[in-house]
């Protein structure tokens, strides 16, 4: 099909003349991801004037970095909830495939990079399990995943103390293809004076892949579908099942690939890991613009929820206050973020 | 183009009086409720089929199972002759029998073009991109072929009015090669004039050659447009006929349960006049200016059938 520049918009007689063209600023203040936008300059000029360490580029590879770590979960996460589901499993099954690649490796002598596969396996069929338990009870999703995250965190203590007697994974740094292994998924370059840990670049990776698949791809039409009205979706034949257990798998991956930085950052997996970053994940969604309610949300909008979390993690420490006041300043920026979001979209859509 | 399997559906039949859809004796139980049984039916190209019924008559129940939300669990449906029993709506979809539902289908806060093309998007190149601009102008020019002027196909269709809603699901089945069109209740939350707008599509339709199925438990709407009515009552048909055996009266009549009615009638007329208060007894708003609280409290005890009648005068009137 030929493509043409733009799109006609009908004779001019046939337009409603009650409908005057809208503005560009109204344009851009209708997009979803201008509400974190503020919040990260805003917390960004903050930080700078508070902290003097936070304005040496030595502090830009940390930032991201923090922000990577929360970035390349919250990414599939705001695209579930775009999708209309919360997934609470999220924070412990990064630890679960963390676990699980570590103690099959170790127990059985595997190189370690059959241990990886086993663990991506495993998330993947965790992730499909949440979408087909979902679509099969019809519950919620949030209480059939509070039930995995439960399920999850126990068995991540209870399998652990089984097998290594601790409640830590055993070291697995002298493992043959440990050191293959660590060059994927934990290595560390320099770009002139700014040293970039590897999971910033999967960031940003998995922040391009998921716009792209979003905004231009079928499935993403159809992730929008699902979140905003799952019974419109079905009957005009979107597979709403496929796609809400597409999009859990595409949780349980990036929780691989978080497990697998963690493990191969550290050496080994502490089994309590993990419980409580869930909400951080979907915090960052939020406040990158994703209604709780589903249908609508912005990927760039949820990593740059995630580089606001970077950034308050390492602005708190330069600035030299005391770091218990993180999560209060955490749940002030949620509710900050959430208000400018709504505010923001109710006036530029009245425009 | 790709626009996905749905396009690639069997041929029409040659014969005109052939029925696409044909239902026999098909009932439809959920558990011990007979919600539906023994409906024949038949819909035939480039006629409008109007199904009728009162609330609880079986049509939505009828709708599910064409549509292929539901299956049936007695009789037959054939769609262009063959036996089907519909797993989804996306192998009813592939049949080529598109509805539009009531509640229209349409995701609120997905613009016009993405819902337009919803299931069916058009994407091309090895990344299987979507064309937006293709789509955008298909949609654009589908609408104002229907009549309907839509400045901005960006915005969530959420934001327009429930005619404007309704042209898109409607036009959106007919781009989609649909030969069987079901319609539920399209003018049920309509004004006048955009019921006679969404009938004008109806009708166009049915001349594009399409069987129409038009659900409606009005019966001024389906004369207009109809050539054949089906009245559904406790999920039995109680009426099949074509428009040359029919008036509107005895339409009206029949739908309405004929007996029924005069019953009806028959019983309202034996409510005494003289209980009710004639209009011009009763002003609305302030009665008498000047009349102390107990006063009022008084004439509200006595007029209790209707106390926003009287209202007591606040001081700022006074003045």
């Amino acid at each position: 099909m030929a493509t043409t520049a733009t799109a006609p918009k009908g004779s001019a007689t046939s337009r409603d003349d009650r409908v005057s063209t809208r503005s560009f600023t109204a344009i851009l203040l209708s997009r979803p991801e201008v509400g974190a936008l503020i919040g990260a300059i805003a917390v960004a000029l903050l930080f700078m004037a508070v902290a003097p360490s936070f304005r040496g580029t030595g502090a830009v590879g940390t930032i991201l970095y923090n922000s990577a770590t929360i970035g390349m979960m919250a990414v599939p996460v705001a695209l579930l909830m775009i999708g209309g589901e919360f997934d609470l499993s999220a924070g412990v099954a990064v630890t679960t495939s963390g676990l699980s690649a570590a103690l099959l490796s170790w127990n059985f002598g595997l190189n370690v990079w059959v241990g990886v596969l086993l663990a991506l396996v495993l998330s993947l069929a965790i992730g499909a399990f949440n979408g087909w338990l979902l679509n099969k009870t019809g519950l919620p999703s949030f209480l059939v995943t509070l039930g995995t995250f439960f399920a999850l965190s126990g068995a991540n203590l209870g399998v652990t103390r089984l097998v290594s007697g601790t409640v830590a994974s055993s070291p697995i740094n002298d493992m043959d293809g440990f050191e293959s292994a660590r060059a994927v998924f934990a290595s560390e370059f320099a770009i002139g004076p700014v040293s970039i840990k590897i999971p910033v670049i999967y960031w940003i990776l998995f922040t391009i892949i998921a716009t792209y698949v979003l905004l231009r791809t079928r499935i993403g039409n159809w992730v929008f579908a699902v979140g905003g009205d799952d019974k419109a979706a079905r009957a005009v034949g979107v597979p709403v099942n496929a796609v809400r257990v597409g999009l859990f798998m595409a949780v349980g991956f990036a929780a691989w690939f978080s497990g697998m930085h963690l493990l191969f950052e550290y050496n080994s997996i502490q089994s309590g890991e993990g419980v409580g970053k869930e909400f951080i994940f979907i915090i960052a969604a939020v406040i990158g613009g994703c209604l709780l309610t589903g249908g609508y949300g912005s990927i760039v909008g949820a990593s740059i929820g995630a580089l606001i979390f970077g950034m308050t993690q390492l602005g708190i420490t330069y600035a030299g206050w005391n770091p218990d006041w993180f999560k209060t300043f955490l749940g002030v920026m949620l509710l900050l973020a959430t208000l400018v979001n709504t505010y923001v979209k109710r006036k530029a859509d009245a425009r | 183009m790709s626009t996905a399997a749905v396009q690639a559906t069997t041929e029409r039949p040659d014969n005109p009086n052939t029925a696409i859809l044909e239902m026999v004796d098909v009932g439809k139980s959920y558990g011990n409720v007979n919600a539906l049984r023994g409906v024949s039916l038949n819909v035939r190209q480039g006629e409008v089929t109007c199904v009728l019924g009162d609330n609880g008559a079986g049509k939505s129940t009828l709708i599910k199972i064409m549509a292929g939300l539901h299956d049936y669990t007695e009789g037959q449906m054939k769609v262009n002759g063959i036996q089907r029993n519909f797993g989804s709506p996306r192998a009813a979809q592939a049949s080529g029998i598109a509805t539009v539902y009531q509640d229209l289908a349409l995701a609120p806060l997905m613009s016009v073009w993405r819902n337009f093309f919803l299931g069916n998007e058009i994407y091309k190149g090895p990344l299987r991109q979507l064309d937006i601009d293709g789509m955008k102008q298909i949609a654009d020019e589908e609408l104002t072929k229907m009549g309907i002027a839509i400045p901005d196909l960006e915005r969530p269709v959420g934001g327009l009015s429930g005619g404007q809603r309704q042209c898109i699901a409607i036009a959106r089945a007919i781009y989609f090669g649909a030969k069987v069109i079901i319609l539920d209740e399209p003018t049920a939350a309509l004004g006048v004039k955009q019921s006679g707008v969404v009938l004008k599509y109806i009708v166009k339709a049915r001349d594009a050659g399409l069987g129409v199925v038009f659900i409606t438990h009005n019966p001024h709407h389906a004369y207009l447009v109809g050539n054949h009515f089906v009245i559904l009552k406790l999920g039995r048909v109680v009426l099949d006929a074509h428009r040359d055996e029919l008036t509107l009266e005895q339409l009206t009549g029949e739908m309405a349960g004929g007996d029924e009615l005069a019953e009806l009638s028959h019983e309202l007329r034996g409510i005494d006049p003289a209980k009710v208060v004639a209009p011009h007894e009763v002003q609305h708003g302030a009665l008498d200016p000047g009349l102390s609280e107990e006063e009022v409290a008084e004439l509200q005890s006595e007029f209790s059938d209707n106390p926003t009648a009287v209202t007591p005068r606040t001081p700022s009137e006074e003045k």
